[in-house]
């Protein structure tokens, strides 16, 4: 009884944690799909959208919701800039010189945070009062349950966009055949844009729900969760939009079960060695059977 | 209709293109023959502005279209069913046609152009679900072509419309094509099939490494000893 309840707990708590994961690597994962890169600023942009968060919500006063939207709004435009000013002028570049541009990217992020906003780590405020529910022995506090809706209707939003929209379905077509897709008479470049809009937009909810649950942000705080999200991205089959969000939820659970059951210290070696063992046997991730499908 | 003029296409340092000049008059079928390598694709993909030439011109309805992105060339009415078909292996049929309709605003036409789609297709009609990568190569090329005529084109341009398929398929195929033709579309048809290109075409151009060796109506093609000799097979 007190392993199933201890189990239930983590498990729990794993899905949420992992839904954030989930929700940067949908961007690795859409950034991927479309132009082969690993934008290693990604996690950067996590952060950005919970500084933005933070502003909103103590120096604007805005509620949630708003402070949300609001976050994504910016790190949208932010991800359009940097793709424009960094990476497109070197999309007929050799891989290796957009990925070391993609490295420095995220260092100027995370310096550049640090002099607009000292590293000093900020605490988020409590966005809403902090609520705890014990139910049949299991605590979930309303945290928890914001961080799922939240990331539950986004991914719902997403994947409506992705195969019900005509954007959504250009996206595939780029993705798939970038010049077969020209011949449509798709602008590549604004599809590109606004992958990386749509990226930047998520992971920066991500960004906003982790200030709200763990209270406590700083300019650093991208590179762990960008790296195990890119993990995360990687597990599902990287370019596969519900690899992303598959890879993201087994990650967090993995990683909750390891604190839980053996000890924290060992979370994030988990994390990776799991990765090594997945890739191991499946190289292409868990639904990267059919490599040309890419999204 | 649509006029290349001396055009010069490189890729890095291998000249591709070596001032080819051709002309396509509305109402034609007009058919770009020539061996492996020739730059058939390589023409007809400068056209459709997936490659920009390093000098000389293109002109279409008398605008000058040189260096004119891809996807606007598709809105000024020049389609085109590239090589290897090219379908999006992922998607289903009608997702596919759905795609070559991508600038079109005008639903009620779209739906119109997609049922003469499958008039002209029925198998398409049967597999409207289905991923088009799960088609069989005949199939394909119907796709590529019906999604190519999704955004209602003046001039449409085919790569090897017949490479792999059966000859009975092939048969087909061209039949289509000479239909889509009588239809009001302009054809400039890339082939490696001269025989079959060439029963259906006004006008022929061949192509040798880059350049435009000969010229002529098809019907003086198909008799020239030369032509017959290296692509007729005798
Ligand atoms: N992307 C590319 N990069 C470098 N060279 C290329 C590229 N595409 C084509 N070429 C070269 O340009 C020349 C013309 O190629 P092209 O594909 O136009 O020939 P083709 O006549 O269509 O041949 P095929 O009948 O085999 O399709 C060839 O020598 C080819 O090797
Ligand atoms: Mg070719």
């Amino acid at each position: 009884m007190e392993f199933t309840h201890q189990l239930i707990q983590q498990l729990i708590n794993g899905v949420s944690l992992g839904s954030i994961y989930a929700l940067i690597a949908l961007g690795y994962t859409m950034v991927y799909g479309i132009i082969r890169l690993i934008n290693f600023a990604h996690g950067d942009i996590y952060m950005l959208g919970a500084y933005v968060g933070f502003f909103a919500t103590t120096t604007f006063k805005m509620p949630f919701l708003p402070a949300l939207i609001m976050a994504m709004a910016v790190a949208a435009v932010v991800g359009i800039v940097i793709e424009r000013a960094a990476y497109r002028p070197l999309r007929q570049a050799p891989k290796i010189a957009v990925l070391i541009t993609a490295i420095g990217v995220s260092l100027l992020l995370e310096y550049g945070g640090m002099i607009l906003v000292t590293p000093q780590p900020r605490t988020f405020p409590a966005v809403f009062p902090a609520h705890t529910y014990n139910i049949g022995g299991i605590i979930v506090n309303n945290q928890q349950i914001v961080i799922l809706a939240v990331s539950i209707a986004l991914m719902v939003l997403l994947t409506y966009i992705v195969h019900r929209t005509k954007t959504g379905k250009a996206m595939r077509a780029v993705s798939f055949d970038t010049d077969a897709a020209r011949l449509m008479g798709i602008d590549v470049d604004r599809i590109i844009s606004i992958t990386f809009a749509i990226g930047s937009g998520l992971a920066a909810a991500a960004g906003v729900l982790v200030g709200i649950y763990y209270n406590s942000i700083d300019p650093l705080m991208g590179i762990m969760p960008g790296l195990k999200a890119f993990v995360a991205a990687v597990l599902g089959g990287i370019g596969i939009i519900p690899g992303a969000m598959l890879g993201g939820i087994i990650l967090g659970v993995i990683e909750a079960l390891v604190s839980g059951f053996i000890s924290s210290t060992f979370r994030d070696a988990a994390a990776f060695a799991i990765l090594i063992v997945i890739l191991l046997f499946r190289p292409s991730g868990l639904l990267g059977k059919n490599v040309r499908e890419k999204v | 209709m649509l006029k290349v003029d001396s055009i010069n296409v490189y890729y890095g340092g291998i000249h591709a293109l070596k001032g080819v000049s051709l002309e396509v008059r509305e109402g034609e079928i007009v058919t770009l023959i020539g061996a492996n390598g020739a730059g058939k694709s390589t023409t007809l993909r400068t056209i459709s502005g997936l490659i920009k030439p390093k000098n000389g011109q293109i002109e279409f309805e008398g605008k000058n279209i040189t260096g004119v992105p891809a996807h606007h060339i598709v809105s000024l009415g020049i389609s085109q069913v590239p090589e290897g078909r090219r379908v999006f292996a992922n998607m289903s049929v009608l997702e596919n046609l759905e795609l070559g309709a991508y600038l079109r605003q005008d639903a009620k036409g779209v739906e119109a152009d997609m049922a003469q789609v499958f008039e002209r297709f029925p198998r398409l009609a049967e597999r409207k679900s289905q991923l088009a990568g799960t088609l069989s190569g005949g199939e394909q090329q119907m796709l590529a072509m019906g999604r190519a005529l999704m955004s209602r084109p003046r001039l449409l341009l085919l790569d090897e419309p017949s490479m792999g398929l059966a000859p009975l398929l092939v048969k087909e195929i061209f039949a289509i094509i000479k239909d889509i033709n009588a239809g009001g579309t302009t054809i400039l048809l890339v082939e490696q099939n001269a025989n079959m290109a060439l029963s259906i075409a006004d006008t022929a151009y061949v192509l040798e490494t880059g350049r435009i060796t000969l010229s002529g109506t098809a019907k003086e093609l198909s008799q020239s000893e030369a032509i017959r000799k290296a692509y007729l097979g005798g």
